[in-house]
């Protein structure tokens, strides 16, 4: 117990002299978790907007297949990207393993199914009345689609954020193929796991308060949203 | 001058045809409502002609042009045409930038757009209004930026879809002025549909009846509420005494026709043993208490059977061997004594009687 208290008193400690290695591994996550979404969304909004407003063959399928890979096991991503960018692997000449942009792409595979998959339940929330309107308008194919977009802005937005949440806390991924390189690939989640393997509890104090801050952060942002 | 014309247009739902055989056409600058009972395809036929959806059968031309399929004419087409829906939505925005919608999409430029916008709040009077998200409107206050969002580009054609349902009667008249100044300064062409057959008559030169995805009867007001074609329409636009009967005797264009052992004297071409049905409205029927005032050609005695206030006005149900309806004043009817079981004179003038054919 006087172990745990200590070692609260030396996060807070770390935290308040803003220590380099502690803020420096939450930016580290942060820019990593940003740029998987920011990345997957650059081509799951279109790619949502197409799927939503094209009926072809298979359609249904393909949604509830989206959704059934919002539960996606991190490890299982992580163990795809790892077999794509290891030395043997079809992607092994990038020589990406072990640096943060695997951990980017495995982080973009991992959120793509969310953040896909809410926008296009997103658009279609929309009332049908929108579009029809829209059209009657004089609004061509593509203007439809940017003010469907638009009009679903609340719950597009929350899709992002859910997105975020998921890459900000999972850990299978930034271990296998970021392997907790200091200064290079560590960050939240794999500090914390293997600082407390190690014995260094006042870092993964530290570094919890801050992932539970962001992770209070989220939901505040996501009942903001939610309530427009 | 044709604007819209329309041949054999037919539109199907899910295998059921809600529109058959719609050969209509429209005129450059007149106002034309499609008057009918739910469901009988008014929606229907106004998104086809507004070249939202794709009719199952038919053509549709558009100023000349065959626009009934998918293409570059068909969004050309839309862009000279406006819309207000019959559930009017507004866009999660501004009432400023709702109205901007369709003139942006046309990449009007910016002081246009502005001038527009301006003008076409103004029209319909919530100018007040601009800043405000349109979502936090009134049902009254939402189909007014519906109707400028639509007259803002300056539409050569305006659809409306019962532009005054869910309004109260205030905010009726006040969307009916808007329609009726529009109708008069621009020179819009304008069809509506309403099922309110005295709105029809408020505002439109031609009228159209449809029912059961058809369109029964093509005429001036005037014309469909004196002459219905069949008894569909005449019960649709108010006739109420309807009665079947056939021809027993000609005098000139005088024929009498026999009713249910009665007979009554009408104005008509019909000739000697037509079928036929005479169509009588309630407010061509005068009552009084003894027969020898009344100059009319047709008068019945018999006792009142029913009695229904409606306003200030009063529905007299009498049977004189048939039943006949009539409407008199509250006061009137005080002044006559009328209760039900009290015997009356119901009478009307040969004229006033619009006889049609009968099929049974
Ligand atoms: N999207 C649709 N899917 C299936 N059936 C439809 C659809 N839209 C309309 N219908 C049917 O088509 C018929 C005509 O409908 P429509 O909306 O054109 O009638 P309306 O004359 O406008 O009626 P109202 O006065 O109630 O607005 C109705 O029987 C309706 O149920
Ligand atoms: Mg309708």
């Amino acid at each position: 117990m006087t172990e745990l208290w200590q070692g609260l008193v030396r996060a807070i400690e770390l935290l308040i002299s803003l220590d380099p290695e502690v803020f420096e591994i939450a930016g580290r996550s942060l820019l990593i978790s940003v740029t998987s979404c920011s990345i997957s969304a650059l081509f799951s909004l279109p790619l949502g907007g197409l799927i939503h407003f094209y009926h072809f063959p298979g359609k249904r399928f393909l949604i509830s297949t989206i959704q059934t890979l919002f539960s996606i096991p991190t490890v299982a991503v992580g163990l795809f990207v790892f077999v794509l960018f290891s030395q043997a692997g079809p992607l092994g000449g990038l020589n990406l393993m072990f640096t943060p942009v695997a951990m980017v792409i495995g982080q973009v595979i991992l959120v793509t199914p969310i953040i896909l998959g809410l926008i296009i339940s997103a658009l279609s929330g929309v009332d049908k009345a929108v579009p029809e309107t829209a059209i009657s308008l004089g609004a061509t194919g593509f203007q439809v689609a940017i003010l469907t977009l638009r009009e679903a802005r609340y719950a597009v937005l929350t899709a992002l954020v859910m997105g975020f949440g998921r890459a900000i806390s999972e850990i299978g991924i930034a271990l296998m193929v970021g392997g907790n390189i200091k200064g290079f690939t560590r960050t939240l989640t794999t500090a914390i796991s293997l600082e407390t393997q190690k014995g260094d509890i006042e870092l993964s104090i530290a570094l919890g308060i801050i992932l539970i801050s962001i992770a209070l952060v989220i939901n505040l942002a996501l009942s903001r949203i939610q309530q427009r | 001058m044709t604007l819209i014309q329309t041949t054999n247009l037919g539109h199907k739902y899910r295998e059921r045809y809600v529109l058959k055989n719609v050969n209509l056409n429209i005129n450059q600058g007149e106002v034309f409502a499609l008057i009918g009972p739910t469901g009988s395809g008014k929606t229907t036929l106004l998104k086809l002609l507004d070249l939202l959806e794709i009719p199952a059968s038919g053509r549709i031309y558009f100023d000349g042009v065959d626009v009934t399929h998918s293409g570059g004419p068909r969004l050309e087409a839309r862009r000279r045409m406006s819309f207000v829906l019959q559930k009017p939505i507004v866009f999660n925005m501004s009432v400023y930038d709702n109205v901007a919608c369709g003139l942006r999409w046309r990449h009007e430029p910016k002081d246009i757009v502005r001038q527009r916008i301006e003008s076409a709040l103004e029209l319909v009077a919530i100018a007040e209004y601009k800043n405000r998200n349109a979502r936090s409107l009134s049902g009254g206050e939402t189909q007014r930026v519906a109707i400028a969002r639509a007259l803002a580009t300056k539409p050569e054609v305006l659809f409306l879809d019962e532009p005054t349902a869910n309004l109260d009667p205030v905010a009726t008249s006040k969307i009916e002025e808007v329609l009726a100044h529009i109708i008069k300064e621009q020179k819009t062409t304008v069809v509506m549909a309403t099922h309110d057959m005295s709105q029809g008559q408020r505002l439109a030169r031609r009228i159209g009846v449809m029912m059961n995805g058809e369109i029964l009867q093509v005429g001036s007001p005037s014309n469909i509420f004196s002459s219905p074609k069949s008894r569909e329409v005449a019960e649709f636009v108010g006739v109420e005494n309807i009665l079947g009967g056939v021809i027993i005797a000609k005098d000139n264009n005088l024929v009498t026709i026999e009713v249910n052992g009665s007979t009554i004297q009408a104005i008509s071409d019909f000739i000697v043993g037509d079928m036929v049905q005479a169509l009588i409205r309630p407010e061509d029927i005068t009552f009084a208490l003894s027969k020898d005032i009344s100059s009319a050609r047709n008068t019945f005695e018999g006792k009142i059977s029913r009695i229904t206030p409606v306003g200030p006005l009063v529905r007299i149900e009498v049977d004189c061997g048939f039943p006949l309806l009539g409407v008199v004043t509250k006061r009137s009817a005080e002044e006559l004594g009328f209760s039900v079981g009290k015997k009356v004179c119901a009478s009307f003038k040969a004229t006033a009687i619009h006889v049609i054919k009968r099929w049974n």
